[in-house]
């Protein structure tokens, strides 16, 4: 038993079976949770980054694993080429242009009343991350872009807070569990992101639902062995899946890298980035993102009054949408668009100025 | 020169150093972790590690989906 283990056996009380809601009771009867890990589960706290085709199988087994608070932070809402891997979203859920945070909260209510799950829809960036992830105990990868993945390795580095890196494209995917202080970082395997548009995407490469799966659940399975403080369980490897090619790899982590940027040297770069870019170019989607940073929030009604005789709007409680010429603009109201129809950065910038406000 | 690079057979120039594999297969070192026999190689070893006949290579391609 690790002095980790030991500290976490006195903060929790071993529970009582019978203490424990009897729809857990098959996770219960395993050898490896018992009554004792479940409880831990129930008293844990994890916050999913992304909630698209990772995010909503995760989404859905930890809530059906009784993981007691889970926060989910998406930025997008459900569009139609979603539904053939996202499993939590439905056809209604296009129709209405959910944002995906809030379907899935609605969605999850409806499968585990016992926990605590809050839907957030924002975006995960150096001004946003602090207020987003602090106060939880374990950060489950689930975005789409490299970028956001060096920045949660920033910062669960510099906090000290476990987090599992997943991605796919194609028919292939990786998983392993960053343990800061104990383990490689994200930035001691890989250095550095590929340039945009030079590394293949869901949208440019496509996917298949059944890596997403497979990815999604080795994360959920590292997840409850950290969360139900099972460390000596935790899988330290990265396990490379291509179910195309039918290969399975477990492979060796590489030592921390004194000189990581990172892990190594505590320089996070990409937290600092605090003041880079208001617009990013969303993962092989013909759109650009604009991030408004004043915090001023926008009065949707208002907006879609004023494009009311230029577009054609609709708008619900979350977000508008408008069709102008070949755009598409949806824009939510903390004043956050997504500009559809263009991968220029100006373009966007300048149709945000154009038919939003600066 | 045969290795076995991702579980198939790959024709590699002679004694090629892991920096001459990754660019004949178009890969940047940056963005990927590479294992030589079961061993992970560090990343400061790739313009001086030189592979051999038969050796099991296995290149982890960093993505960035999901």
């Amino acid at each position: 038993m690790t002095s980790d283990d030991t500290r976490r056996e006195r903060s929790t009380p071993p529970a009582a079976a019978a203490d424990i809601p009897a729809r857990y009771s098959r996770q219960v009867l395993f050898e490896g949770l018992g009554a004792e890990g479940q409880a831990r589960l129930i008293a844990a706290r994890a916050v999913l980054v992304g909630c698209g085709a990772l995010g909503t199988v995760q989404a859905s087994l930890l809530a059906r694993a009784g993981v007691g608070t889970l926060r989910i932070i998406d930025r997008d809402f459900v569009e139609e080429s979603n539904l053939q891997r996202q499993i939590l979203f439905d056809e209604q859920d296009v129709r209405d242009v959910l944002p995906k945070a809030v379907a899935a909260e609605r969605k999850l209510r409806a499968v585990n009343s016992l926990v605590q799950v809050e839907g957030v829809v924002d975006d995960l960036n150096p001004s946003t991350i602090g207020r987003l992830l602090d106060g939880f105990d374990l950060i489950l990868d689930a975005t789409d872009n490299f970028d956001a993945r060096f920045l949660i390795n920033d910062y669960a580095v510099k906090n000290g807070v476990p987090w599992v890196y997943g991605a796919c494209v194609g028919s292939y995917g990786l998983t392993f569990p960053v343990l800061p202080g104990e383990t490689a970082c994200l930035r001691c395997v890989f250095e550095s992101a590929p340039p945009a548009g030079l590394s293949p995407s869901c949208d440019t490469a496509g996917v298949l639902g059944p890596i997403v799966g497979i990815i999604a659940s080795l994360q959920c399975a590292e997840a409850i062995k950290i969360l139900a403080g099972r460390r000596q369980a935790i899988t330290r490897k990265m396990q490379v899946i291509d179910i195309w090619e039918g290969r399975q790899d477990l492979i060796d982590l590489p030592p921390r890298d004194p000189q990581c940027p990172c892990c190594g040297r505590g320089v996070y770069e990409y937290l600092q980035g605090a003041a880079g870019s208001d617009s990013v170019r969303l993962c092989g989607r013909d759109s650009v993102q604009i991030n408004r940073r004043d915090g001023a929030k926008l009065d949707l009604a208002e907006v879609a009054r004023r494009l009311g005789p230029l577009a054609k709007v609709e708008v619900n409680r979350f977000l508008l949408r408008a069709d102008i010429d070949a755009y598409r603009l949806t824009v939510f109201a903390d004043g956050r668009a997504i500009i559809g129809g263009t991968t220029d950065a100006s373009v966007a910038r300048s149709l945000y100025a154009r038919y939003i406000g600066t | 020169m045969q290795i076995l690079l991702n579980g198939g057979g790959f024709d590699a120039p002679e004694s090629a150093t892991i920096l001459l594999l990754l660019e004949s297969v178009g890969l940047a070192p940056a963005r990927v972790a590479v294992e030589v026999n079961g061993r992970i190689v560090p990343r400061d070893e790739y313009h001086r590690l030189h592979l051999h006949e038969q050796d099991r290579v296995e290149i982890v391609r960093f993505v960035g989906g999901g």
